[in-house]
């Protein structure tokens, strides 16, 4: 055991602070689930991708600088601890590229992973459909055999940023007499093609951050598979286990705003109490905890074990620690706290309502904590299913 | 940044899990807790023979010079078995204390034989007058007006108090304080004391995590065998749910009390920070645990009979023990806002 950072892994974080210091917006950007807000973001993308930032972990060919995955970890702390902009490439770069990277063939990831780091291809998720939620093998899209590729047709939905994304990825079943998990494959799919209509859906803070997607027999060429036909499930389970466990939410996020919450206590303490206080201190010490089991969790993957159903205890944790966070800081603002963006004298520019509205997201997104919990107690707990 | 034990570290644990599952079952606990800690005895001198006991003590008191950090996943494991017996005060906090505050008569007199098994310590903080399994020790190490002091138990006057957990066999003491027994006074008492009792915490928290693991393995076996409505109630999903509760508090408490054990072995500035993490969110796993467990177990885990009911008041008295959640959410407290 070494809890401390090594001499390169400090010089690490001393390179990223100078550059995110130097580089980041100083005004905090327009929400990127806006039309407006989401081209601010791409500009910041690629700044960041420019200088070699924008997927630290990824091999140099593909623009990463090969960090560790304890770099990226640093990464982030440094990226959050400056407030710098949300991730608008996040559903590419953290949830359809660690697939690409397991199951994607050379040309797939050589065609890619650059445009989509750099913000040029932008990807939106689409694993929901209106009948397939937390069931997701209840999926019902389609994708028939052409010459050449597939015909897809069917409804996607809940797919972040799809009204502003260019591409997204998702299942869709190609077998037809196979039922459930068995007999799907995983597409990747043009969003501005002929048989596509997107239509925004805004969210609970009234941003336009999701999408439903309709497809109406949309050309896919082969090479827009991913893995083997047939085996999407599979493909998209290494998937869905990453968008729990840590590339989702990494801690450094979480210790930002128990920060963040701490100097909002120092300026409302005249109106907090012992119990606010006490949630206050709760909120900094969970940060702490999801971080230290992070860097457990680290290793271990260091170490080539693979976390499986374990992630799905990180997701239950953030996520609760998150909306328990926002809940503290809305109760220390007090009435002030229905003053929102939209207005001026909103505390810290309506930051703390838009983001519990954004944290309340997160038990559900992502496999809802219901499913989560599942998970745990049948896969780690080994409990029967039924 | 590599946070794993080392496989010695791992091979240390796995003797005390042999030495624990063959020779302290649960009747073992049973027995002491009627007043028979014979068992308990045995088990402690068969620990002290694999040199855990001493393992923080110096090579020449027969130790092996071990770190806070060595002493963690040992000392988890006594707390899976329930062990009964000043572990955490012996070993964890009365061998360095003993190390750092000692007499050389002290220390001649006590070390060896604390390390070999044959003397227990346990240790009495300013203001703590009931002390866990002092009538059955051999020295008592207690802080008093700013002293260390090293009284025999013969020259203490207890009298018996009764927990909760009746293992811990508690003990109300008295004593004068006599310059012979005096510890060293050219040490700053004030700082080896307050790193004393974040050992305690610490030590305590980690037996609060194999009290945890306990609890949830005996619910999730629970779950597995019971049968109603013709099937396991581990398949009902309100049963699901609060066991995975129950791992996601024990699992996030784990890595806190590791990290704790480095930093108090590596003298970490913030170590006592630390220690209070570790300690808040083990004891609140532990009972959060005890709680579930016992819901899920229903009538059954409401009686003496079953043997959970050893693990919820042990994970209830370490809870308390060495500053409970309040205590240690201040000390946090304090020190970021």
């Amino acid at each position: 055991m070494d809890l401390d950072f090594t001499d390169s892994e400090e010089a690490f974080r001393r390179e990223c602070r100078a550059w995110l210091e130097a580089n980041a917006p100083r005004e905090p950007l327009p929400s990127g689930d806006t039309r407006d807000g989401f081209a601010l973001h791409l500009d910041w993308e690629r700044a960041l991708f420019d200088a070699g930032w924008a997927a630290v972990s990824w091999p140099k060919r593909y623009g990463g600088r090969e960090a560790t995955l304890f770099e990226w970890l640093i990464f982030e702390e440094e990226y959050y601890r400056v407030g710098a902009p949300s991730r608008v490439t996040q559903n590419g770069i953290f949830l359809l590229a660690p697939t690409l990277f397991e199951f994607g063939t050379d040309e797939q990831k050589e065609r890619i992973l650059r445009p989509m780091a750099r913000g040029d291809v932008t990807w939106g998720q689409a694993w929901s459909e209106p009948n397939a939620g937390s069931d997701l093998a209840a999926l019902k899209s389609t994708a028939r055999r052409v010459d050449g590729g597939w015909r897809l047709s069917g409804q996607k939905t809940w797919s972040t940023r799809a009204a502003f994304c260019d591409m997204a990825y998702g299942l869709f079943r190609t077998d037809p007499e196979q039922a459930r998990h068995r007999g799907l494959t995983y597409f990747m799919f043009p969003l501005r093609a002929e048989g596509v209509t997107v239509r925004g859906v805004d969210r609970l803070d009234g941003d336009e951050g999701f999408a439903e997607i309709f497809l109406e027999d949309v050309f896919v060429p082969d090479t827009d598979v991913i893995g083997a036909v047939h085996q999407g499930w599979k493909v998209a389970m290494a998937t869905t286990s990453s968008e729990r466990g840590l590339s989702l939410r990494s801690p450094g996020r979480f210790m930002a705003t128990a920060t963040r919450l701490i100097d909002l206590y120092h300026r409302y303490r005249d109106r907090s109490d012992p119990v606010l206080r006490d949630r206050v201190i709760q909120a900094w010490m969970d940060s702490q905890a999801y971080r230290w089991f992070t860097f457990q969790t680290v290793t271990r993957m260091m170490q080539g074990e693979s976390i499986g159903p374990d992630s799905s205890m990180n997701k239950v944790f953030w996520s609760e620690m998150d909306v328990q966070t926002h809940e503290t800081a809305l109760a220390l603002v007090g009435a002030e706290l229905e003053l929102d963006e939209g207005s001026e004298s909103a505390v810290d520019a309506g930051a703390w309502m838009k983001g519990f509205q954004f944290a309340l997201a997160g038990p559900i997104y992502a496999g809802t904590n219901e499913i989560q919990r599942n998970i745990i107690a049948e896969r780690v707990l080994g409990l029967p299913r039924k | 940044m590599r946070f794993a034990f080392s496989d010695d570290q791992k091979m240390l644990r796995d003797t005390v899990r042999d030495v624990l599952q063959r020779e302290c079952a649960p009747d073992v606990v049973r027995a002491a807790w009627e007043g028979h800690p014979d068992g308990a005895r045995s088990v402690w001198n068969t620990l002290a023979a694999t040199g855990v006991i001493g393992m923080r003590a110096s090579e020449h008191a027969g130790g092996m010079d071990m770190s806070d950090l060595d002493l963690l996943l040992p000392l988890e494991e006594t707390g899976y078995a329930a062990l009964p017996g000043p572990l955490v005060d012996t070993a964890a906090v009365g061998i360095p204390l003993l190390e750092a505050a000692g007499t050389d008569e002290q220390r001649e007199r006590w070390l060896a034989p604390a390390a070999s098994g044959e003397a227990r310590i346990v240790v009495a903080f300013e203001d703590q007058a009931v002390v866990p399994h002092v009538a059955s020790a051999d020295l008592l190490i207690a802080e008093r007006a700013g002293a260390g002091f090293c009284v025999p138990v013969s020259e203490v006057s207890v009298s018996a108090e009764q927990s909760v957990d009746r293992a811990r066999e508690l003990g109300r003491v008295s004593l004068e304080l006599a310059d012979r027994h005096r510890m060293r006074g050219d040490v700053d008492t004030r700082a080896v004391f307050a790193l004393a009792r974040d050992r305690a915490a610490l030590g305590t928290a980690s037996q609060l995590i194999g009290v945890s693991r306990r609890m949830l393995d005996m619910a999730v076996q629970y779950a597995k065998d019971r049968e109603q409505f013709g099937k396991p109630i581990g398949a009902q999903q309100a049963v699901k749910h609060r066991l995975a509760n129950a791992l996601i508090e024990q699992e996030f408490a784990r890595p806190l009390v590791y990290r704790a054990g480095w930093a108090l072995a590596t003298a970490d500035p913030d170590a006592g920070i630390a220690v209070s993490l570790a300690k808040i969110y083990a004891g609140q796993a532990a009972r959060f645990v005890a709680k579930q467990a016992l819901q899920v177990h229903g009538a059954i885990g409401y009686t003496i009979e079953c043997d959970l009911h050893m693990w919820m008041k042990r994970a209830w008295a370490l809870a308390a023990a060495h500053g409970d959640s309040a205590y240690h959410r201040e000390r946090v407290g304090r020190h970021i806002l």
